[in-house]
């Protein structure tokens, strides 16, 4: 029997890996990878709370489903922005990016 | 105690990966650490025994989004690509990783504060059957709004995302 606290750690870990790498790089497609990480802390969160805690209700699993629907939809429009970003200024970095209309 | 193993397997083998996935600088080599990452967690879940959230992640996730990534990296970074990024400056790195270990410990802190009563659960998986009437049923503890919603979601997502990336003709 796992106890709770300890997925409570692992997806506390996670989560400020993600932190760290979202404000550590400078690249946009590496950031928009340190949001996943941060979204999958966050689903880890709910599965457990749902599994160890309430173990009733299935609220946390389907929050965690809708989680992950957002997330995909999320990123194809990060990417097609992040796209049209650098046939605009030439790079992908986030630094490049002053303005956003020229 | 098989659990116990298979979870510290998992623990570590999530936590190694996302730390390569921020530490390295190719970029290709952050999306498989992603994606390595991103099976992990779907292990957790088989572990919890939520197949069908196992599922759903390895589909969704590895089978989607990763390549969604691959593509975007292939289409944008080329300079990532070829090792030419510079490297982090030390600065930069020590402010994110006090943030990062700052937050930590006031979550560590706060969940050493509150008590969790862990129930004893038997080993047995969401039937599917329960899922799938709660995803499309209208009662109470049912779920038809919000799947709607997501397919709607979806479709504003997929226009717009062909409207930002589509090619602007000169007008």
């Amino acid at each position: 029997m796992i106890p709770v606290e300890c997925y409570f750690a692992l997806s506390a870990i996670l989560f400020f890996i993600g932190v760290y790498g979202f404000t550590t790089r400078r690249n946009l497609i590496a950031m928009l990878i340190s949001v996943e990480l941060i979204l999958n802390a966050v689903d880890i969160n709910f599965a457990a709370i749902n599994r160890l805690l309430y173990p009733n209700g299935n609220e946390g699993m389907f929050m965690t489903l809708f989680v992950i629907g957002v997330a995909a939809a999320e990123s194809a429009v990060a990417i097609s922005i992040i796209i049209n970003v650098y046939r605009k200024f030439k790079s992908d970095s986030v630094d490049a990016i002053k303005n956003l209309k020229r | 105690m098989a659990n116990i193993v298979m979870f510290i397997i998992l623990a570590v083998f999530i936590i190694v990966s996302a730390l390569m996935c921020v530490a390295t600088t190719r970029i290709v080599r952050a999306a498989t650490f992603m994606l390595f990452v991103l099976l992990g967690v779907a292990g957790i879940y088989f572990l919890l025994d939520y197949t069908f959230l196992g599922a759903a992640q390895i589909a969704v996730y590895a089978g989607g989004v990763t390549m969604v990534f691959v593509f975007a990296i292939q289409l944008v970074s080329k300079r990532a690509l070829q090792g030419l990024e510079k490297r982090v400056k030390l600065g930069t790195m020590a402010v994110g990783a006090l943030c990062a270990l700052a937050g930590l410990a006031v979550v560590s802190l706060i969940l050493l504060k509150a008590g969790f009563y862990t129930q004893e659960i038997a080993n047995v998986e969401v039937p599917m059957k329960e899922i799938g009437t709660a995803l499309v049923g209208s009662g109470k503890y049912q779920y038809v709004l919000p799947f709607e919603f997501i397919s709607v979601f979806l479709l504003a997502c997929i226009i717009g995302g062909l409207v930002v990336a589509r090619k602007e003709e000169e007008a």
